[in-house]
């Protein structure tokens, strides 16, 4: 089997969680082959960050550079280009990032690439068995991978779980060069979340609707539920994307991470980027019309209904009960 | 400016309940509903909106086969100056690589500053348009969720990155991007637009066309071969509630009541 390279996230000297999870994937993969985790920057953070995965990687590459301060892509590809030896594998996780720099980097590393993977099903010398999802997570796949000229594979975040009691002890070692670095692309800043009028992180019961809510006018029927049992709406981002719903009340990896006790998901398909943003195991009901719907493997309660008529219906019922006890 | 977008027709999934054929090698296809791909059609909308300001041209591209037409007059009812069907039997069996460098040789054909694509179409692949960008040389953006035209052949663009934040970046011309979901409102395309296209020609470039090889693409060029499809096992599984929509709804209340959600 070829080396395998991870390559690390970080964040002003903390390294992403990923980090822990693609050495998990890259054990997995193969548990005897070389396994360097390699990661691009310019600084202490740097530095930082190259300690923080000493526990989980063997070898450490760390290429510093004041043009890869900000992990601009292309340059980033650059920089690897620069060092990775001919059929390696390279992992990254599938984020923002990943997905920028991923795909071209397999173009000229002339290797295969498979992304958002969930997990390896089976290796075979240089062939790859691995599973990931199509169609919102409605079904999975079995997907050959020929790395004999090396593979690039994205790993979906939370899919496999770190190591315990890691103990590599790796080593840094420097492999920056001087030379000059320059994109057709260049970082200008970064922009803060917008705030909105309703702060969903804080509220421990969420009404959080999706697609299924079908349009504009009929966000209102959550409002009411909310309204009903003392919660907030939330919402998955085909609503935002329709402008149904304010950015600030999405929940998801490009949206807002809650930790509500209850969350009630409504006609919300589940797509990964959605759970991402769900932490501390809320009890979870989901209403969804398709029996498919893969927020319904996730969820503790599932009912096959559409929320248009079970919502107004479980409404009016709340408010039937709470008359009751105040009179 | 001239724009192409590639776009691809795909089962609907908001639409669609996915059920796999008896073989595990494919989705039941049959009574799918077919549509654009939801971020391709974004992609197309903002070359719509560029080209109103900037001028210039937009072009929708598909590789696929006749039955992919519809969703190019679709576009071009939507106000696309040209459709493309980029179609052979070579091409079958594809991998993403496959598909890039089809559309590499497509856009060496052309002149186009700008390339758009969506940022993931139905596999979740999110690959072509890095593939093609790789390919051609220019720079490339993922997940766009805005684009300004400057001075000087330069883009001002936004991208989505994690938590709601956004990453403003400046982009050389010509460049491709990958639209996100929500960048823009799509225009309304009804039936009697979709009528006004239906003569239009839809020219069809071949692999010959193209100057592709045999073995460059299809199953033959393919490192990457999906083998089956099967039933997702995530977690344990939700119970769902088999009683009338009465029975679900008090047993709903029940649990809201000793999860501590209704005071």
């Amino acid at each position: 089997m070829a080396r395998i390279f991870a390559y690390i996230v970080h964040r002003a000297g903390v390294v992403d969680d990923s980090a822990y999870e693609l050495a998990a994937a890259a054990r997995q993969i193969d548990p005897a082959a070389s396994l360097t985790a390699v990661l691009t920057g310019w600084g202490p953070d740097l530095d930082a960050a190259c300690n923080a995965v000493r526990a989980s990687y063997p070898e450490i590459w760390k290429i510093a550079h004041e043009a890869l301060a900000y992990p601009n892509a292309e340059l980033v590809r650059k920089a690897l280009l620069q060092v990775l030896p001919g059929a390696s594998i390279v992992l990254l996780a599938h984020d923002h990032l990943g997905i920028d720099l991923a795909p071209g980097l397999s173009i000229k590393m002339n290797a295969a690439f498979v992304s958002d993977v969930l997990s390896i099903a089976r290796v075979e010398g240089d062939n790859l068995k691995v599973v990931r999802q199509e169609f919102g997570g409605q079904a999975s796949t079995h997907v050959h991978c020929d790395a004999r000229a090396g593979a690039v594979l994205t790993i979906r975040p939370g899919a496999f779980k770190p190591l315990a009691n890691a103990a590599a002890n790796g080593s840094v070692i420097d492999k920056s060069s001087d030379g000059i670095l320059t994109a057709g692309r260049r970082y200008l800043e970064t922009l803060v979340a917008e705030t909105g009028d309703v702060d969903i992180t804080r509220h421990s019961i969420l009404v959080s609707i999706g697609r299924g809510i079908q349009e504009k006018d009929n966000v209102a029927i959550a409002q009411e539920l909310a309204d009903a049992v003392g919660a907030v709406v939330s919402c998955s981002r085909p609503v935002v994307d329709a402008k149904w719903m304010e950015k600030s009340r999405q929940v998801g990896s490009s949206g807002k991470t809650v930790k509500p006790k209850i969350y009630l998901a409504c006609g919300i398909s589940g797509a990964f980027q959605h759970l991402a943003g769900i932490k501390g195991s809320p009890f979870l009901i989901a209403i969804n019309k398709n029996p498919k719907a893969p927020i319904f493997q996730v969820a503790d309660v599932g009912i096959v209904d559409d929320i248009l008529e079970f919502l107004p219906e479980l409404t009016s019922k709340v408010r039937e009960m709470q008359g009751a006890a105040t009179r | 400016m001239e724009i192409l977008v590639c776009v691809r027709r795909v089962p609907d999934t908001s639409e669609n309940e996915i059920q796999l054929n008896s073989a595990g090698n494919d989705i039941e296809r049959g009574d799918l509903v077919y549509s654009i791909n939801e971020a391709d059609n974004y992609a197309v909308e903002e070359a719509l909106q560029i080209v109103a300001k900037a001028g210039g041209t937009v072009t929708v591209a598909t590789v696929g086969a006749e039955d992919d037409e519809e969703v190019l007059r679709r576009e071009m009812a939507m106000g696309a100056n040209r459709g493309v069907l980029i179609s052979d039997d070579a091409f079958n069996g594809s991998d993403g690589r496959g598909i890039a460098t089809i559309l590499n040789a497509f856009v060496e054909t052309g002149h186009y500053d700008l390339i758009l694509t969506g940022v993931q179409a139905e596999d979740g692949g999110a690959q072509v348009g890095g593939m093609l960008a790789a390919l051609l040389d220019y720079p490339f953006a993922s997940l766009v969720t805005s684009i300004e035209v400057l001075e000087d052949r330069k883009l001002k663009i936004s991208r989505e990155i994690e938590g709601g934040q956004k990453e403003i970046n400046e982009i050389d011309l010509p460049c491709v991007l990958s639209i996100q979901t929500g960048i823009n409102e799509p225009r309304y395309v009804g039936m009697r637009g979709i009528r006004q296209v239906a003569g239009v020609p839809i020219p069809t470039f071949h692999a010959k066309d193209l100057g592709i090889g045999p073995g460059a693409v299809g199953e033959a060029g393919a490192k990457v071969k999906r083998v089956d499809y099967f039933v997702p096992v995530l977690g344990k599984g939700a119970e769902i509630l088999q009683g009338s929509r009465e029975e679900n709804i008090d047993r709903v209340l029940e649990l809201l009541e000793a999860k501590g959600g209704l005071k």
